[in-house]
C-alpha cells in the first residue's frame, strides 16, 4: 500500500515539475504512434474503401486475410520487422533499426489491418442502393467514395480510436526494434517496463498514469468528433 | 405527343448479369412532358430498366440518345445522369437534417451556397415538410422520408425523373396522400417522368402512357386504358387483371351517386365526380351478375343491361364469360350456374352489377 502511495506521489511531483526526461519520453511516444496511426489511416481506409466497394475474384479471402491481420501479435510484427531491418537482412542498408523510425514502421504494420478491417466492414454495412442513389444524384466515383465515408462516420472513428489505441499502448514491437534507449527510442510503454523490473515503481506508476490520460485526452477528442453534430 | 425529336430514346439495348438477358428491349421512347408507367411483376425488368436509363447498369450492348445526342464517354455519362434523378424505394437519406438530404444533391453538383439554400426550401414547402428542416433523418416516419427524399430528387430540377416502385413501402392512407402531392407536382412543374409500380391502378391513375413489361421485355405499351382494355396477348392480360375498363364523361349526378355515359348506355357509379368530367370505371368480373329472367325485381343492382354472350372460357373453377351489352363487359360465373342458366355463346342475358361495384377512376375535366 504505502508503495502505491509513494508512487501516486512521485508521479505528481513528475508532472507539475515538468520533469524534462518524462517529457521527452511522452513526446516520443505521441510522435511515434501519432505518425504510426496517421500512416495506418492513409492506408488502411483507402484499402478498406477499396475492397468494400470492389468485386472480384478471391474476395472472400483477402477479407480473411484482413480480418486476422487485425488480431496480428504485436510480437511477432516486431520479430519480422527486426529480421527486415537485421544488418544482413534485406533492408538493412537503411540502418534503421534501434530507431524512432523502426517503431514507427513496426507500428504502422500493426495498425493497419485494424484500420482496414473496420473500414470495410463499416462500408460493407451501408445499404447497397446507398451507393446507386449518390451516383443518381449526379456523384462522380470520387464524390461517391467521400459521401460513403461520411454516412460511415461513426465506425470509422472507432476504427481511429481502435488503431491509435492498439498502438499507444504497445510494448513489444516496440522494444524489439526500438531498443529502449534513454533518450532517443524510449516511450512510456517501454519506459514503464524498464522501471518496474528495476523496481522503481514510484516513476513506472508515474508513468502509467501518464499513458492512461494521454490514451484518455485523446480519444475523448476524438469521439467529441465521432458524435458531434447528430442532430435529434 | 408531340411530333419532334424525343427527349430520350434507347435502342437494341440489353443488359446481362451472370448468362441472364435481364432486359432485351430494341425501341423505347420517352416524350418530354410525359409520365410513363412500367408495370409488370417482380423481377419483369422494371427496376432493371430505370437504372439503366440513368446508365447506373451499363449495358452489353445499345445505345440511349438524351436529345438526339448519344451518351457514351465517361464525360457524357456524368452530363447524361445530372440531367436525371431517381428515387427508390426505400428513401435512403444520409444521416444528416431533412434540409442537408435536399440540399445533398445541389451540393455535389457544386452550387452556391445561396441558391442551393433557395432551391432547398422551395421544395421543402412544396412537399410540406418545411417545418422539419432541422431534424434528423432518422427520426422521420416512412412518409416524412419519401417526401425527403422526392424533394431531394426534384430540388435538381431533373430533366427526367426515375422513380422505382417509390411508394410500395408506405402504408395505404400515406400512399395516397403522396400520391396525390406528386401528381399536382408533377402537372405544375410539367416534368416527364419515368415510374415503376406493380400496381396497376397507381399506374392507371398517374400515367398517361403504360408499358407492361415481362422477363425483360416490354410486352405493350401505350395509353393506359388502350393497355387495359386490349391486351396484345394473355400475359398481358392476366397482369393488367381487371377485365372491364370503361372511359365516357359523367352526364348526371344524384347525390352520392352519378351516372357516366359509355357507348350509348348510362352506368351508375359511387363518388363525387363532376358533371362533365372524364372518368374511367373498372368492374371487377365477380361483381357481375348474369341473369336470363326477363325481368329485375328483387335485385338491388342499379345498373342492368341486356347484352349477348360473345365468349366463354373456362377457368377450372368458374368461367369467364364475355358479354356484348353494348360496352364490352366481362363476367366470372360458376359452373354451377352457367349449367343452371343453361348459358352459352350467343345467348341473351341481363347482366347487372351494383353501383357500390363499380371502381372509379377521375381523370378531371378534359
Amino acid at each position: 500500500m504505502g508503495l502505491i502511495l509513494e508512487g501516486i506521489k512521485k508521479a505528481f511531483y513528475l508532472l507539475i515539475t515538468f520533469d524534462p526526461e518524462v517529457m521527452g519520453i511522452t513526446l516520443l511516444s505521441l510522435e511515434v504512434s501519432g505518425i504510426a496511426t496517421l500512416i495506418s489511416l492513409l492506408i488502411g481506409i483507402s484499402t478498406g474503401v477499396t475492397v468494400a466497394l470492389s468485386r472480384f475474384t478471391g474476395k472472400r479471402i483477402v477479407v480473411s486475410l484482413i480480418n486476422t491481420g487485425m488480431g496480428l501479435p504485436p510480437v511477432v510484427v516486431g520479430l519480422f520487422v527486426t529480421i527486415f531491418l537485421w544488418r544482413n537482412g534485406p533492408l538493412g542498408f537503411f540502418e534503421i533499426l534501434y530507431t524512432p523510425t523502426a517503431m514507427i514502421i513496426a507500428q504502422t504494420v500493426i495498425a493497419t489491418p485494424i484500420v482496414m478491417g473496420i473500414t470495410l466492414a463499416a462500408i460493407q454495412q451501408l445499404p447497397q442502393k446507398l451507393r446507386l442513389q449518390i451516383l443518381a444524384l449526379g456523384a462522380t466515383r470520387l464524390q461517391m467514395v467521400w459521401v460513403l465515408i461520411k454516412e460511415a462516420k461513426l465506425p470509422l472513428l472507432a476504427a481511429v480510436m481502435a488503431g491509435f489505441g492498439g498502438v499507444i499502448s504497445e510494448v513489444g514491437a516496440s522494444i524489439m526494434v526500438g531498443g529502449n534507449i534513454k533518450g532517443y527510442s524510449r516511450v512510456l510503454t517501454t519506459a514503464t517496463v524498464m522501471e518496474t523490473s528495476r523496481g522503481n515503481f514510484d516513476i513506472a506508476i508515474a508513468l502509467g498514469i501518464i499513458l492512461l490520460l494521454l490514451a484518455y485526452f485523446i480519444n475523448l477528442v476524438l469521439t467529441q468528433i465521432q458524435q458531434k453534430e447528430r442532430p435529434r | 405527343m408531340n411530333e419532334h425529336l424525343p427527349i430520350l430514346e434507347m435502342k437494341n439495348i440489353s443488359v446481362n448479369r451472370g448468362g441472364t438477358l435481364l432486359l432485351d428491349i430494341s425501341s423505347f421512347l420517352i416524350h418530354e412532358g410525359e409520365i410513363l408507367s412500367l408495370i409488370g411483376a417482380n423481377g419483369a425488368g422494371k427496376t432493371t430498366l430505370l437504372q439503366t436509363l440513368s446508365y447506373l447498369l451499363k449495358p452489353f450492348q445499345g445505345e440511349i440518345f438524351f436529345r438526339g445526342k448519344k451518351v457514351e464517354t465517361n464525360h457524357s455519362v456524368l452530363e447524361y445522369r445530372r440531367k436525371l434523378a431517381m428515387v427508390f424505394q426505400e428513401p435512403l437519406l444520409f444521416d444528416t437534417t431533412v434540409f442537408n438530404n435536399v440540399a445533398s444533391g445541389l451540393k455535389i453538383r457544386g452550387m452556391k451556397r445561396g441558391e442551393i439554400r433557395d432551391r432547398a426550401m422551395k421544395q421543402l414547402e412544396r412537399f410540406g415538410i418545411s417545418h422539419l428542416n432541422d431534424r434528423s433523418a432518422r427520426t422521420l416516419s416512412g412518409g416524412e422520408a419519401q417526401r425527403t427524399s422526392l424533394a431531394r430528387a426534384f430540388a435538381l430540377q431533373p430533366e427526367i425523373l426515375l422513380l422505382d416502385e417509390p411508394f410500395s413501402s408506405l402504408d395505404p392512407p400515406t400512399r395516397d396522400s403522396l400520391i396525390e402531392d406528386l401528381e399536382h407536382i408533377l402537372q405544375q412543374t410539367r416534368t416527364t417522368a419515368v415510374f415503376a409500380t406493380h400496381d396497376r391502378l397507381e399506374a392507371l391513375r398517374l400515367s398517361n402512357r403504360m408499358a407492361v413489361m415481362n422477363e425483360g421485355k416490354i410486352l405493350q405499351i401505350g395509353f393506359p386504358g388502350e393497355v387495359m382494355n386490349h391486351p396484345v396477348n394473355e400475359i398481358v392480360a392476366s397482369f393488367v387483371g381487371v377485365e372491364t375498363i370503361l372511359t365516357g364523361k359523367v352526364i348526371k349526378r344524384n347525390g352520392g351517386t352519378f351516372v357516366t355515359s359509355i357507348d350509348g348506355r348510362e352506368i351508375e357509379a359511387v363518388g363525387d365526380a363532376h358533371l362533365g368530367e372524364t372518368v374511367v370505371l373498372c368492374i371487377r368480373p365477380e361483381n357481375v351478375t348474369l341473369s336470363t329472367r326477363p325481368s329485375q325485381e328483387g335485385t338491388s343492382a342499379r345498373n342492368v343491361f341486356p347484352g349477348r354472350i360473345v365468349k366463354i372460357i373456362s377457368l377450372g373453377l368458374y368461367q369467364k364469360v364475355h358479354l356484348h351489352c353494348g360496352f364490352p363487359l366481362v363476367a366470372y360465373v360458376t359452373n354451377h350456374s352457367l349449367e343452371g342458366l343453361s348459358l352459352t355463346e350467343g345467348k341473351e342475358v341481363r347482366a347487372s352489377f351494383k353501383a357500390t361495384a363499380v371502381t372509379v377512376i377521375r381523370k378531371g375535366e378534359s
